[in-house]
Order: structure tokens, then sequence, then C-alpha cells
């Protein structure tokens, strides 16, 4: 019955596909998967935009949406009707090819990164030997729509805004891409389903999940720091900053093509946050050993629900970052605390199985990350305040 | 032959093709980013996944960034008005033309003689992490050296000093 | 005509495409496009034989081409580095115009 409950999609999936001729049959499990993958994360988009609305208004002590259906729960298909019904806005002198395609290509991007991602037990679209490789690809290549949709917009504001997101998501996948490597390191495997099962171990009811280990938590954070900055969320959201940019890089797109980069955003954020928990939260796999009964699915979305709450509470809380307090952040504190996590990893991997390797790791990242800290924090020389009256 | 391989090779011909003749040179800089990514379907189809995915971060995500920044920081937005082929874009064509056709006769003179093997080969990205360490452990290092060269020369070629370029 | 072949005449015109592209044209940067697609095609070569070739799992193919990606990468910000140097230095980079070094 457990595992009958576990397996439903797959089970689901085998019954559909048995009614096909054999020699279709792989082609359509695939073809109902990614169907099922275009349908459903469009769905949890309306629910994260929803849950945002309303987060960001009790955060910011107003009610958010309550008019269209029961707690505004229905506003999200309110703005939809209203994004499909507006009129498509294209400026003269932009450059129309590249103006459409932009926000394909960004929603293409991000839809391709969720076929790596475990969902479940057995429930991964493609169970690629490079799977993390491809995720990183694919994230990639929504830098270059981004440019796209900026310069051929043919605006100051819109160009500006694109070069800014563009070198900030340059600095940050580089992180991204370095605290991966420490998992893998440690995993043995690119392959997301490999990572997930070499977490799915317990110890006296403790999970093995690698945010569990000094090298993971310290590895988690710089990636959540870093996946922030990837997606352009707040507190590193200068490029659509609604105050200094207009709306940066989408400035011009209406209508449906701006609800095109509003999913696409939304898609790298879920899509983000899924990559993070297979790294570092488990993956499907259940907080305790007497816990496993309840579906794998279930804890891989309500651990991908919690960290996209986490980056609306982000948003709520932190106040904006200036583009250089961005870039020195990134280049400066997050890159070399990174490479200090890969090498405090390989000698995690290095001392074996003890108590020795915890208090080591632990505390050398514990001491390099106050001591950063503060050499960072003393480079700031204030003057003296000066006070000028109206006169 | 398959439809595939023809499409996938028309796509990254189209974009190559694209790249040397627009007048725009964000246009030809974005067809290139088309033929890098026809180029890594073309590796996805030979069977080689790290090559192909590897090519698409680093060509697509950084090496056409790169140049799309330098069209915009040498304002190579503007269209030069003396037009944008050179004076001797003919003995340019030429050459290119009887390079190709040299290469296509050989490819085409040897088709015998060329090794044939269709299985597909089993590599892991665990195999070639292990080459890497293993065998190609000076070429990496060797790699790692250029690379950390190649930044600090490329800072330093393009600063900006601070008493003005004459 | 087999696989190879078919992959060999690609790469083979993607060459001839990229060297056309740096001689042929005016702007700096389309010259270092042109080397860009000339190395990609070296790359295609390079992973069609190994494919094709008597020993795959040797690796030798994959890792020429891996190590010539980076390397590729590698040249290309110099390259780009020193036209935007030059362009700082003498405001075009039409590459027509810099002939003081003409006899």
């Amino acid at each position: 019955m457990i595992t009958t409950m576990d397996q439903i999609f797959v089970l689901l999936q085998h019954w559909i596909v048995g009614f096909l001729p054999a020699f279709v049959q792989p082609f359509a499990a695939v073809l109902l998967s990614v169907v099922v993958i275009i349908c459903l994360f469009p769905a949890l988009f309306a629910l994260a935009v929803w849950m945002e609305r309303k987060g960001l208004g009790r955060m910011q002590n107003r009610l958010g949406p309550n008019r269209v259906g029961p707690f505004g729960l229905l506003q999200p298909i309110a703005d939809g009707i209203k994004s499909l019904t507006k009129e498509d806005i294209v400026p003269l002198s932009a450059d129309t090819p590249v103006h459409f395609l932009a926000p394909l290509l960004l929603v293409v991007a991000a839809f391709m990164g969720f076929a790596v991602l475990p969902m479940g037990r057995n429930m991964v679209l493609v169970d690629m030997d490079a799977g993390l490789l491809f995720f990183f690809a694919m994230g990639a290549s929504t830098e270059v729509s981004v440019f796209m949709a900026g310069w051929s917009s043919r605006n100051k504001y819109s160009l500006l805004g694109a070069m800014r997101a563009v070198a900030q998501m340059i600095s940050y996948e580089v992180v991204l891409l370095l605290s991966s490597v420490a998992v893998v390191m440690i995993s043995g495997s690119m392959s997301l389903t490999k990572i997930v099962e070499a977490q799915n171990h317990y110890t006296w009811g403790m999970p093995h999940w690698y945010i569990f280990t000094p090298w993971g938590l310290a590895g988690f954070v710089m990636y959540a720091i870093a996946a922030t900055a990837e997606t352009n969320r707040s507190p590193f959201d200068l490029p659509e900053g609604e105050s200094e940019l207009v709306a940066g890089y989408h400035t011009e797109y209406s209508g449906f093509k701006f609800a095109l980069f509003f999913l696409g955003e939304y898609l790298a954020m879920f899509s983000i946050s899924g990559l993070g928990t297979t790294l570092f939260l488990g993956g499907w796999s259940a907080p305790f050993a007497f816990l496993e009964w309840v579906p794998s699915w279930i804890w891989f979305f309500s651990k991908l629900m919690m960290s996209i709450f986490v980056f609306i509470w982000m948003r709520g809380t932190l106040p904006r970052l200036r583009q250089d307090q961005l870039m020195n952040f990134a280049w400066k504190f997050v890159l070399p605390f990174t490479l200090l996590n890969l090498m405090v990893t390989a000698l995690w991997r290095f001392m074996g199985e003890g108590w020795e390797r915890w208090v080591v790791c632990s505390a050398i990242l514990a001491v390099v990350w106050v001591v950063m800290g503060r050499v960072e924090m003393r480079s700031e020389h204030f003057g003296p305040r000066s006070y000028r009256y109206a006169e | 032959m398959t439809v595939v391989f023809y499409l996938i090779a028309t796509l990254t011909l189209a974009g190559g093709l694209a790249a040397v003749l627009l007048k725009h040179l964000v246009h030809c800089a974005l067809a290139v980013t088309v033929a890098f990514g026809g180029l890594a379907l073309l590796f996805l189809s030979l069977d080689a996944q790290f090559a192909g995915f590897a090519q698409i971060l680093v060509y697509i995500g950084a090496v056409a960034i790169l140049i799309v920044f330098a069209i915009l920081l040498t304002r190579g937005s503007e269209l030069p008005k003396d037009g944008v082929f050179s004076r001797t874009w003919l003995v340019g064509l030429a050459i290119a033309a009887g390079v190709f056709s040299v290469l296509g006769w050989a490819v085409l003179e040897s088709a015998q003689s060329l090794p044939q093997q269709s299985a597909v080969p089993a590599v892991t990205v665990h195999d070639i992490g292990n080459a890497l360490v293993g065998r190609y452990v000076l070429p990496l290092e060797i790699v790692a050296l250029l690379l950390t060269a190649a930044t600090i020369g490329a800072v330093i070629v393009a600063l900006h000093e601070k008493d003005g370029a004459q | 005509m087999t696989p190879l072949t078919g992959y060999l005449l690609v790469a083979a015109l993607l060459f001839a495409m990229g060297l056309a592209g740096a001689l042929v044209r005016r702007n700096a940067i389309l010259v270092l496009i042109g080397i860009e697609l000339m190395l990609n095609a070296a790359n295609l070569n390079f992973i069609a034989f190994w494919r094709y070739g008597p020993h795959p799992e040797a690796l030798t193919g994959m890792m020429f081409a891996i190590f010539s990606i980076a390397i590729a990468a590698a040249e290309a910000a110099v390259g780009l580095g020193l036209v935007i140097a030059i362009y700082r230095h003498a405001q075009t980079t039409d590459l027509d115009k810099m002939n003081r070094m003409k006899g």
C-alpha cells in the first residue's frame, strides 16, 4: 500500500502507456511525463504567485489580494486572464525577431532544467550520467535570453538592466557550480538520482542529508545566495528593481510576453530550488526513518515549496543590494569561501569516519567565516557626520 | 544519415553562414550562438554528452556573452559607413573556397578507408574523471595555468589607465 | 556516404565559413567570431573521429575536444580584451583602417 502510494505516478504512467502498441510505448511514456511537467509547474507557479502576494502583504503589514475567491486564491487566474488580454506593444525601433524570441528562449531553457530533477523514487524524466552538468548548461542559456530581451528593446534602461543582470548571473554562476562540485566530490557521481540515493540513509534516526555536515551547511548557504542572485530575486534584484530601472530588461514587454518572463523567472526559481533540495536537502528522502511511509514525491514538493517560501521571506525582509556591493560580495567573499569549502570537503573525505573530522571542518569553516566577515566590514571608513539644516 | 543529423547540420551551417554575412554585429553574435547550440546537439548525437554539455556551458554561457559585451563596449551597434566587407573580400572568399575544396576532396576521397566502428562507446563521467587526473593530469594542470594567465592578461590588457590613453 | 563522412563534411564547411568570416569582414570582433567557428569545427572533427574510431574507451578525442573548448574560451577572452584596448587607442575596430605599419 505504502509502495503503491509512493510509486502511484509511475504505475499510472505504465498503465496509460500500456494501451498503446509496443513500438510507440517509450516515446509515449516520455511524452506523458513531459506533458505532466509542463502542466504541473505552471500550476505551482500560480500557487507561488498567490503565496508571494499574500506572504509579502502580510510581512508588510497589509492583507494582500483577498477579493478574487476565498483568501484571494483565484488571483493568479485573474492575473492570467489580464495578461492574455492586454495589448502586445512592440516598440517601433525594436529588433522584432530578437524581441519575440527572447521570452521563448527563457521559458524553454527554464523548462529544460526540470528534466533531470528526481521528483520521487524512480520519478526522473531522463536519468543522465552528467545530469548536473546538463542542468547548469540550461541555466547558462537563460543569460543569453536576458541579454536578447534587454538589447532588442532599443531602450537605455533595458540595456542597462540587461547588462547588470548578465554580469550578476555570470558571477554567481561560478559560485553555484563550485558549491555543487563539493556534493559531486562526496557522492562520487554527477547523476542526480545517485546523489539522492547517497543521502537516503539514516544514522540513529537522523538522515545523511548533506546539509547536516559542516561542508554541506556552508555549501548550502553559498548555494542559496547564488541561487537568489541567479534568479534575480531580492536582495539581488537591482536588474529589475522597480524604483531604479522601471522594469529593467523587461520594460518594453507587455501582455503575454511579460507573463512569459514572469513565468520564466518563477520556473527558474523552482528548478534551482529543486536542484538545491536534491543536492543538499536529500531530494525525495524523508527527514526521519520512521516517516518513510509518506510518499517520496510529497517530501520533494514540500521541500520545494519551503524553499520558495524562504525566497519570498527574503524578498520581504532584506533591502536591495547595490550593483557594486553585489559584485564585490560575489567575487571577494562568496567565491573564496566556496573555494575553501571545496578544500574542506576534500579534507572531510580524506580524514575518514569519526568525530575528529566534524570538529576540524566546522572549526575551519566557522573561523574563516567570522574572519572574512570582519575583514569585509572593516573597509568602510565613515567620516564624521555632517548636518545641513534648512535655513 | 538520419533526418535528425540533416536538421541539426542545417541549423549549424545556417547559423555559421548568418554569422559571417549579416550586417549588424549583434545579429552575428546571436547567429554564432545558434551555431554553437547546433554544434552541441551534434556532439550529443555523437554520444559525447560531456563535451556537448560543456560546449553549451562554456560557449553559449560564456564566450557568446563575452562577444556580446565586447561588441557593446566597442560601439559595434552602429553600422560602419564604408560597408561591412573589407576591400579584399574576393581574395578572402577565394582562399576559403580553396580550403573547403581541398578538405572536402580529402574527406570524400578517403571515404572507404575511414574507420567505421558503430558500437556506442560506453563512456561515463567517471571514466572521464579518471582520465583527467590519471593519464591527462599534465595537460589539466597546464590548462589551469593557462586559464589563470589568460584571466590576468585579459584584465591587464583591457584595464582603464587612470592617466588616460594617448 | 557514411555517418563519419557526413560529420567531417559539416566540420569542413563550418571551418571554411569561419575562415571566410575571418578574412572577409572589417570588424575585429567578427574575425574573432570566425576563429571561434574554426575551433568549433576542429572540435567536431575530433569528436567524430573519437566516436567512429577504433578505441573510443581511450577517450583521446573527447579529452582533446574538452581541452580545446577550455583553451578557446581563454583565447576569446584575451582576444576580446585586446580588441577593447585597440578600440580605446584608435577609436575604431575597423581593420582596414589599421594600416600604420603598411609599406
